[in-house]
């Protein structure tokens, strides 16, 4: 996993609520056998129309908004449990994913793939999709290291949660596997003693 | 003190507590499947890891398999392939695959029931949302990500936050007409598609303690579509009936029996939410929207209220504000899925369809979970039933629930469909989903639109 720090930039606002998994990739587009590649079909039904023309209303499609931040409404990443989601969003060119409220299965899938779900409140989400709507380039700043989001324009800032192990695995770029392997002891041990 | 019964599953499984952080989880039993596994497997190889416990781990191929001709080679490259790779992938790793031409094949989490494989006590996972399913039988069950996987593959554990508790109370008795289905679309449409995000569900009350084995999988697959990371129903004499000679259940069945009556909540345990609902109240449910807490009883009416995501739904939809769905004209029934393809989904549907015709502008799917369920309807005469319908009965797999496979509905054309969810897109490009129970899917088949099915009994 890519370790995260710091990110600067513009972001992209899909002001939309119960977005689930489908949408950000269709489960025909789930037969390929690796990691790669997912970030051409993101969103795709909502990209494109049915014989593959861009949809120009959707906003991935509207060049006015660029960035490596996308913005979401409530409860985002909700359905199935396709990491795949999490793969589209990361490999189109986003490292961070802002909303109120995310779906419990899409937030541990971003987690382990490096790219931070930072859960904000209602109003400073809406603040942020605020921002953007009055300019488009305007810049959000993350700092994992300070737990902090702030709309750079207004210095209107927020901090966010995250689970202490999580952040440090994302600050070094850890994977949970390495860390699971080291404890091949006592998982040994736990089998044996139940 | 007194605990959940999640508690005591969970705190039982628990290897290490990372101060600040997630607990390591040791997981019994692992189902996997085509779709979410290739990655996984490949992050093995690229580690230079061997599965640690192949044994706790068992193959299907479900998501991407066709519902006809399984004799024969599968016709789309991709999906070929993706199969192929899960058969490589086993063989590698020794994992027991019960793959195409397989006696046991079918729905991950109709199999895993069927065969024994699921049982109290126990803590299981596999790479797909409806993990939730086996919660049936008092199991922490739950769906994971490919990189979670690979963790359980290669440790036999995960790392997981503890989820809240919530219980859900179902008191009394349903009416005419009235499934398990209806109970957790009604449910879902009481607390919204998000209302269980972060909690566990344990579903209790009379309603729920009279229902079978297969229409409790029914409640607590659906978990997940409010956002639950699972649900959970004690084990009783139903549980330990349902089990008793199936394959792959303990050799010691009565001793185990013993243990698994120990797996209750405590009368003074206390949960972090809960509800309770009246089964008196609920009616025969169906969707107008765009995720699976849009449903309503059949006898109302779409809500009237200002709403974007209403609003985009319905325009999805092609339906209007304050309209009754009742008599509208349909063009597709799906009877299948992991909620609703069992055995008794299938006699519940053929109990309705029994001596009459399809209507001539609906074209009905009808897809069992397992090959063990094919063979059971075929032993029962259902095939014959359904045939005598002008319906057929298919081959096991998920087929139109995500339209992974061949089976998929045309844009812009309404199915009545008994699987879980009817996100846009979710059975096809444009496809309209309706969620309904086996006995609303068997009336809207007859009469070719969305009926009341209380009045065809």
């Amino acid at each position: 996993m890519e370790k995260f720090t710091t990110i600067q930039t513009s972001a992209v606002p899909l002001n939309m609520e119960d977005v689930d998994t489908d949408q950000i990739i269709p489960a025909r587009f789930l037969k390929a056998t690796t990691r790669e590649g997912f970030g051409d079909n993101l969103f795709r039904d909502w990209r494109y129309t049915t014989d593959n023309t861009l949809k120009a209303d959707f906003v991935l499609n509207n060049k006015t908004y660029s960035g490596k931040i996308l913005v979401v409404g409530k409860n985002f990443g909700c359905g199935s449990s396709r990491e795949h989601a999490a793969w589209a969003i990361y490999d189109y060119g986003f490292k961070v994913v802002v909303s109120s409220f995310f779906a419990d299965i899409f937030k541990n899938n971003a987690l382990n793939n490096g790219l931070l779900p930072v859960v904000v409140s209602p109003e400073f989400l809406q603040k942020i999709f605020t921002a953007i709507n009055q300019n488009p380039t305007t810049a959000l700043q993350v700092d994992l290291e300070n737990q902090t989001i702030e709309i750079i324009a207004t210095k209107e800032k927020e901090t966010f949660d995250i689970n202490p192990y999580k952040k440090t695995c994302l600050l070094n770029g850890y994977d949970d596997i390495d860390y699971l392997l080291s404890l091949k002891d006592k998982i040994e041990s736990f089998e044996q003693n139940r | 003190m007194a605990t959940t019964l999640f508690d005591k599953i969970w705190d039982a499984h628990v290897v290490q507590a990372i101060e600040n952080g997630p607990q390591v989880i040791y997981i019994d039993k692992h189902l996997i499947h085509e779709v979410t596994t290739p990655q996984a497997f490949a992050g093995l190889e690229n580690k230079g890891i061997k599965v640690y416990r192949p044994k706790q781990t068992v193959a299907t191929a479900d998501h991407n398999v066709p519902t006809k001709n399984q004799n024969l080679p599968i016709k789309e490259a991709l999906s070929k392939k993706q199969v192929e790779t899960l058969i490589e992938n086993c063989k590698n790793h020794h994992i027991e695959l019960y793959g195409l031409g397989h006696p046991y094949q079918g729905i991950v989490h109709v199999i895993g029931p069927e065969l024994g494989i699921t049982q109290p006590g126990i803590t299981m996972v596999c790479g797909d949302s409806h993990t939730s399913t086996h919660g049936a039988f008092g199991a922490i069950a739950f769906g994971i990500g490919t990189s979670e996987v690979e963790q359980v593959l290669a440790t036999q554990c995960i790392l997981q936050t503890k989820p809240k508790k919530m219980r859900i109370n179902i008191e009394g008795t349903l009416g005419k007409g009235v499934t398990s289905k209806d109970i957790i679309l009604y449910i879902i449409s009481k607390i919204s598609t998000s209302g269980g995000t972060g909690y566990f569900v344990e579903y209790a009350g009379t309603a729920i303690r009279s229902l079978s084995m297969e229409a409790r999988m029914t409640i607590c697959n659906m978990s997940i579509e409010m956002g639950a990371r699972g649900g959970i129903i004690a084990p009783d004499e139903i549980t330990f009936e349902y089990m008793k000679g199936r394959q792959f259940v303990p050799e010691n069945f009565e001793a185990a029996v013993e243990k698994w009556k120990q797996l209750k909540t405590d009368d003074a345990a206390v949960f972090d939410k809960e509800y309770t609902f009246d089964a008196a109240d609920i009616a025969p449910m169906i969707t107008y929207g765009t995720n699976p807490a849009m449903g309503i009883k059949i006898t109302d009416t779409v809500p009237n209220v200002a709403d974007a995501g209403l609003e985009k739904a319905l325009q999805y939809m092609a339906l209007e504000k304050g309209q009754s769905l009742i008599g509208k004209k349909i063009d597709y029934v799906f009877l299948g899925s992991c909620t609703n393809s069992r055995i008794e989904d299938l006699r519940m549907f053929c109990s309705l369809i029994k001596g009459k015709t399809k209507a001539d502008n609906v074209t009905v799917w009808i897809v069992p979970g397992s090959k063990q369920v094919e063979k059971q309807a075929i032993a029962e005469g259902l095939d014959k039933i359904l045939a005598a319908a002008g319906m057929e009965l298919r081959e096991p797999g998920c087929s139109a629930c995500l339209g992974m496979n061949e089976d998929k509905i045309p844009a812009g054309k309404y199915c009545i469909s008994t699987s879980n969810r009817n996100f846009e897109g979710r059975q096809g490009q444009g496809a309209r989903t309706m969620l309904a129970s086996p006995l609303m899917a068997a009336a809207a088949a007859i009469t070719g639109k969305i009926t009341d099915v209380r009045e065809l009994m």
